[in-house]
């Protein structure tokens, strides 16, 4: 395995974990946000009600 | 931020300090020394890299970034808190990894390449968090050297407390630091990805008055909802 290999994987696991699911939430909401604020409804709520969901459905996970 | 650094301080020391007594006291510095450079390298070159980046972008990637993080320690910390991960605790780490090092043999008369090798990889990998921690918090206020200065504080007083006392920190309230410096991680994140994305918070800055407490009330809920699913009935802090 080549060493670009070995560091993409060291950082992927560094930053996502072992909660992929949690981190492409995190990304989805962000761009939630962007879509609505761009239309120019206000969006400011979507990350607080995302984040929580994100971490509700991650401890659910985890204690099963 | 001051508490982030100071929790992965109390872990990468229990590891050199478990190599360092068992081993090589010489060698074990020597790794902490080039783990230390090599992290400085890191935040060298990222710092500048990320504070060029156009302020919205800036935002979204910091936000970002911290939410994961901030979600992944809030997420330890509540599990550890309900029982159903079991609590960090630094004298059995200790005692784990002074096992390890004696039975990788005697060292070695001269450079103990093991005490090295453990030294680095300890203190590298508790240290990209702090040098995470550093860039982001440092580049969204346009002050890496700050934030460099006050991580420094606290890793050198977890050491200081290290040296003095002579053993692992195991009565530094661990989880519950986790969980702040979680709330807070991801009250920050929430807060500069939704400016990031292009959204207004109503308030300006003063809505950070309502997400943080808002974030630990939600993450003090979700321990006790999975207490209550899992019947557990220790009080908060327990270990398991």
């Amino acid at each position: 395995m080549s060493w670009i290999v070995r560091a993409a994987r060291a950082v992927w696991e560094f930053v996502v974990g072992d909660d992929p699911l949690t981190a492409f939430g995190v990304v989805a909401a962000l761009g939630a946000t962007a879509l609505i604020a761009g239309a120019g409804a206000p969006a400011w709520w979507v990350m607080p009600v995302a984040v929580l969901a994100l971490l509700g459905l991650s401890l659910r996970r985890a204690a099963r | 931020m001051f508490l982030a650094c100071a929790v992965e301080a109390v872990e990468a020391l229990t590891i050199v300090l478990a190599v360092g007594v068992t081993r090589s006291w010489r060698s074990a510095l020597t790794g902490v020394g080039a783990a230390t450079l090599a992290l400085a390298v890191i935040v060298a070159a990222l710092g500048p890299a990320l504070t060029a980046l156009p302020i919205d972008v800036l935002r979204v990637v910091v936000g970002g970034l911290l939410l994961v993080f901030g979600l992944q320690w809030l997420r330890k910390a509540v599990l550890r808190y309900t029982g159903l991960k079991a609590l960090h605790d630094e004298d059995k780490a200790f005692a784990e990894e002074t096992d390890a090092a004696r039975a990788a043999g005697r060292p070695d008369a001269g450079f103990d390449g093991y005490s090295f090798t453990i030294a680095f990889k300890g203190v590298l990998l508790e240290g990209l968090e702090v040098a995470f921690i550093v860039l982001t918090f440092g580049a969204s206020q346009h002050n890496v050297g700050l934030a460099a200065v006050a991580a420094a504080v606290a890793i050198a007083v977890v050491v200081l407390a290290g040296v003095l006392v002579r053993a692992p920190l195991a009565r530094v309230p661990e989880n519950t630091l986790k969980f702040f410096v979680g709330v807070m991680l991801t009250s920050f994140g929430i807060f500069w990805g939704t400016e990031g994305a292009g959204a207004t918070w109503p308030g300006g800055d003063a809505a950070l008055l309502v997400i943080i407490p808002g974030v630990a009330l939600a993450a003090l809920g979700m321990v006790r909802w999975l207490r209550r699913a899992h019947g557990v009935q220790r009080p908060l802090g327990e270990t398991a």
